[in-house]
């Protein structure tokens, strides 16, 4: 692999209180490619997503253990989690923008992180739902209560709460699985436009989308990562017996 | 409603007729305390309906006579209290009832929010074993302890610290212990809203980097505002409607209050203080202060229903 290094995951275990979640992870995800993780249910991928922003944390019992490093720096160790969270962004499997209006949605993190100017939000407001492909929907619209949207919508408008924030790395948990096929081919351009900014890296449970979208795909199953190389590789050369099995479908 | 009930009801009575004819089974026993259970459950409810429609009517009747003799704007307007003379007016009384309950708020509301707060999103579950009981006891305290609480321990510290006409009894005084009562209430409903709040609100608002104080008061009370609203409503009504705990430490003169140290008379305490020897237009004029207090909390109840609409 000859791109620059986002994240690198060395020696990564994790454990909810006797269960070993993730096993021994090492990972270097390359910056600005999308980056899928595919595996059947409960194989550990939404959970090594979560540490990499450290969502995982809010989880009781958590133990984390190896080193894990965002542009070189130990993100458990040498970085402050608010900093960590305003570069590492994260989109949701279900659609969870705010009660309140869009505008209010995106300019959040912003309003959050100090940004009080009127002139300054709105133009954070505009370029993040122009950047989410959804400016045109929403624009005529902005103090409507975000939930009014459709599902597909809502995802996108949570797409833009997170690139108001102007994130290096965008982490998409299974983003399009509570939307219909219209939305989620959607969501697939826009992911596939975005990674010209941004390293984002997504949890799938649809082999098809991570063939589709996906720059490179790593192969989870019972907490361990069984392959991980270019997508083209994973689909058609398969390294591993195991991998080749769950990509032709015959288990998970 | 109550014709609804009944019109329903009946309907529901045709179609087991019905099915019994369909089935062709006889009239059986159980069919029989079957219907009785329905009666009785029904007549309760009824019971329910025509208390509220009897004392309603029965205060308007028995008020409204007063306020037409005393003229309304005479009688809601008027600064003077003297039934000797037969001069009333209850301004006072409702100023007071007011600023009674607006130092309620001042006082309970924030504790009361901040509480369910720590109970939903900090509290660990020992502690929580000993806090929802203290809160369903502190619910359970009859009010005349409150006031006798009150009497014996907050009007000499009032006394001694901001002195004042009343020596103590005075507005604060039952801003403080109305603040102290309408906890349960607040606590008890903004804590069960904040609970329903879905987590993935918080954790939208975690992954864009916001702190837990942050997410709190930018998210999760913003999203569960309906129901901290029902339980401000619902204290507030408590607080407008208590009357012992109020008699006890207010100082009841009928004067219009200028500083939190007079002492003040609700309408709730000029009812009980005086209707056990009122006779003739003063027992009205007693009755019409009902009424006034009856508009307050309807309107109340009114303010209620659309906060609540708003939440569904």
């Amino acid at each position: 692999m000859s791109d620059k290094i986002k994240f690198s995951i060395k020696n990564t275990n994790l454990h909810y209180g006797n269960f070993h979640a993730l096993k021994n992870i090492n990972m270097e995800i390359p910056e600005k490619k999308v980056t899928a993780f595919i595996g059947p249910s409960g194989c550990g991928k939404s959970t090594l997503l979560k540490t990499l922003n450290r969502m995982n944390d809010l989880v009781e019992g958590v133990k984390i253990e190896g080193e894990i490093k965002l542009d070189g720096k130990d993100i458990y160790k040498d970085t402050d989690i608010i900093d960590l969270r305003k570069r590492v962004g994260m989109v949701f499997q279900q659609p969870n923008p705010f009660p309140m209006s869009i505008y209010d949605n995106i300019a959040y993190g912003p309003r959050t992180h100090g940004i009080k100017k009127k002139s300054e939000l709105d133009d954070i407001v505009e370029k993040s739902l122009r950047d989410s492909a959804i400016w045109d929907d929403v624009k005529d619209r902005l103090k409507k209560n975000a939930l009014g949207l459709s599902g597909g919508q809502q995802q996108r408008i949570c797409i833009a709460r997170a690139l108001a924030v102007k994130p290096d790395v965008i982490l998409m948990d299974e983003p399009t699985s509570a939307l219909d096929p219209i939305s989620t081919l959607k969501i697939e351009d826009l992911v596939v436009e975005l990674k010209k900014d941004y390293t984002i890296i997504m949890v799938t449970h649809n082999m098809q989308q991570a063939s589709r979208v996906s720059d490179y795909t790593s192969f989870f199953l019972m907490g361990e990562v069984v392959e991980f190389n270019e997508t083209d590789k994973i689909f058609n050369t398969p390294q591993d017996k195991r991998t080749e099995d769950y990509i032709t479908g015959r288990f998970g | 409603m109550s014709s609804n009930i009944l019109s329903s009801s009946i309907k529901n009575e045709e179609d087991n007729t019905n099915q019994n004819i369909n089935n062709k089974k006889s009239f059986k026993l159980s069919d029989f305390y079957e219907l009785l259970a329905k009666i009785l459950f029904m007549i309760c409810a009824g019971v329910v309906v025509l208390g509220v429609v009897v004392i309603t009517v029965y205060i308007f009747i028995m008020g409204l006579p007063a306020i037409f003799e005393v003229g309304i704007i005479n009688f809601v307007t008027g600064t003077k209290w003297i039934p000797s003379a037969e001069i009333f007016g209850i301004l006072p009384m409702i100023v007071g009832s007011i600023y009674v309950t607006i130092g309620a708020v001042i006082i309970g509301v924030p504790v009361g929010i901040f509480t369910s707060v720590y109970m939903s999103e900090y509290a660990p579950k020992s502690v929580l074993r000993i806090l929802n009981p203290a809160i369903e006891l502190l619910a359970g305290i009859p009010s005349v302890v409150y006031g006798f609480f009150g009497l014996v321990v907050i009007v000499p510290i009032i006394n001694d610290t901001l002195g004042g006409k009343g020596a103590g009894s005075s507005l604060i005084s039952a801003s403080i212990i109305l603040g102290i009562m309408i906890l349960p209430t607040i606590i008890t409903t903004t804590k069960t809203a904040l609970l329903a709040v879905p987590k993935k609100y918080k954790e939208g608002a975690y992954a864009l980097g916001a702190t837990k104080v942050h997410t709190i008061f930018s998210v999760i009370i913003p999203a569960g505002k309906s129901g901290v609203l029902s339980g401000v409503v619902l204290g507030i009504g408590r607080a407008i409607g208590e009357t012992m705990a109020v008699i006890l430490v207010a100082g009841n003169s009928v004067i219009i209050p200028t500083s939190v140290t007079d002492p003040v008379r609700t309408m709730t305490a000029n009812i009980a203080i005086e209707m056990g020897y009122s006779t003739g237009l003063h027992q009205e004029a007693l009755f019409a202060t009902g009424v006034i207090l009856f508009i307050f909390i309807m309107s109340l109840n009114v303010v209620l229903h659309f906060v609540q609409r708003k939440e569904g």
